[in-house]
């Protein structure tokens, strides 16, 4: 396949992609259903990974299905089926004055496409297959110079353990 | 691919999360609002991760979904001690705080 349409062939796919996850995040935000949404939620995150692997992250991608998709949507199932009495729809899942988070969200958009627009107008992403970086690089980035961040989230993920405990027993 | 596709999902699903945490009222809609919020952000910091041809950006990917587990963890124990407390999450009920 020639390198140009490989190129249309990650364009297409990003778009696609593109497509389902905005889709999927207006859902979350707009369905009534806690259940519905977090299985939108699901979609948004498996395209994020799809995303990841167009930009070359695969060990990122692997990642994120593993912890997100696996590990905080189960979270959050179970977080919701804990704090709900029956499965289904909810009348009052929106604040009083949910409407004034519309001209946040647009205004906030239009900054920001601006910006970026400003900023990177048609810079190219470079397709050279040389300066990828692999997983070799990142353990290396990790166990070296991120070492200290590195403890530092062990003990903030071992602090978040023990606090969940102590916050959801009975007793 | 432009650098600018990538961002410019990043941006459209920042302002999707932040109009989710301002216009949601149940805590566990909120908490999913602000897994949109922290994905736009890895998706940013792999774009410019990629532009750059430094691994950087993965490393504070991997940091950021790391937090976030942390993050949800520690939130829905939290919405959790709520709900058994007062058996409603919704958020502007919880008023004992304000000045």
């Amino acid at each position: 396949m020639l390198a140009a349409d490989l190129l249309v062939a990650q364009n297409i796919g990003f778009g696609i992609i593109a497509v389902i996850m905005v889709v999927g995040a207006l859902r979350v935000v707009t369905t009534s259903n806690v259940v519905h949404a977090a299985l939108w939620l699901v979609t948004v995150l498996a395209g994020a990974a799809a995303q990841y692997v167009l930009l070359a992250a695969e060990f990122v991608a692997v990642t994120q299905v593993l912890v997100y998709i696996g590990a905080v949507m189960v979270l959050f199932l179970f977080g919701t089926m804990l704090t709900r009495a029956r499965i289904g729809s909810e009348k009052e899942v929106n604040n009083k004055n949910w409407f004034m988070g519309v001209p946040i969200a647009v205004l906030l958009l239009a900054t920001m496409l601006i910006a970026l627009n400003d900023g990177f107008g048609s810079e190219e992403l470079p397709a050279d297959p040389d300066t990828l970086v692999n997983t070799q690089m990142i353990s290396d980035q990790i166990f070296g110079p991120y070492l200290l961040p590195f403890w530092a989230l062990s003990f903030v993920l071992l602090a978040a353990v023990i606090g969940a405990i102590v916050l959801a027993r009975r007793d | 691919m432009l650098v600018n596709q990538f961002l410019m999902l990043g941006a459209v699903l920042f302002c999707i999360g932040v109009y989710g945490v301002i216009a949601r009222r149940n805590a566990v809609l909120v908490l999913m609002s602000i897994e949109l919020i922290l994905n736009s952000v890895n998706i940013n910091l792999l774009a410019f991760a990629l532009r750059n041809g430094s691994a950087d950006g993965h490393t504070f990917a991997l940091y950021v979904i790391a937090v976030a587990a942390a993050e949800v963890g520690v939130g829905l124990a939290m919405v959790l001690l709520v709900y058994r407390n007062r058996k409603s999450i919704a958020l502007d009920e919880l008023a004992e705080m304000k000045g």
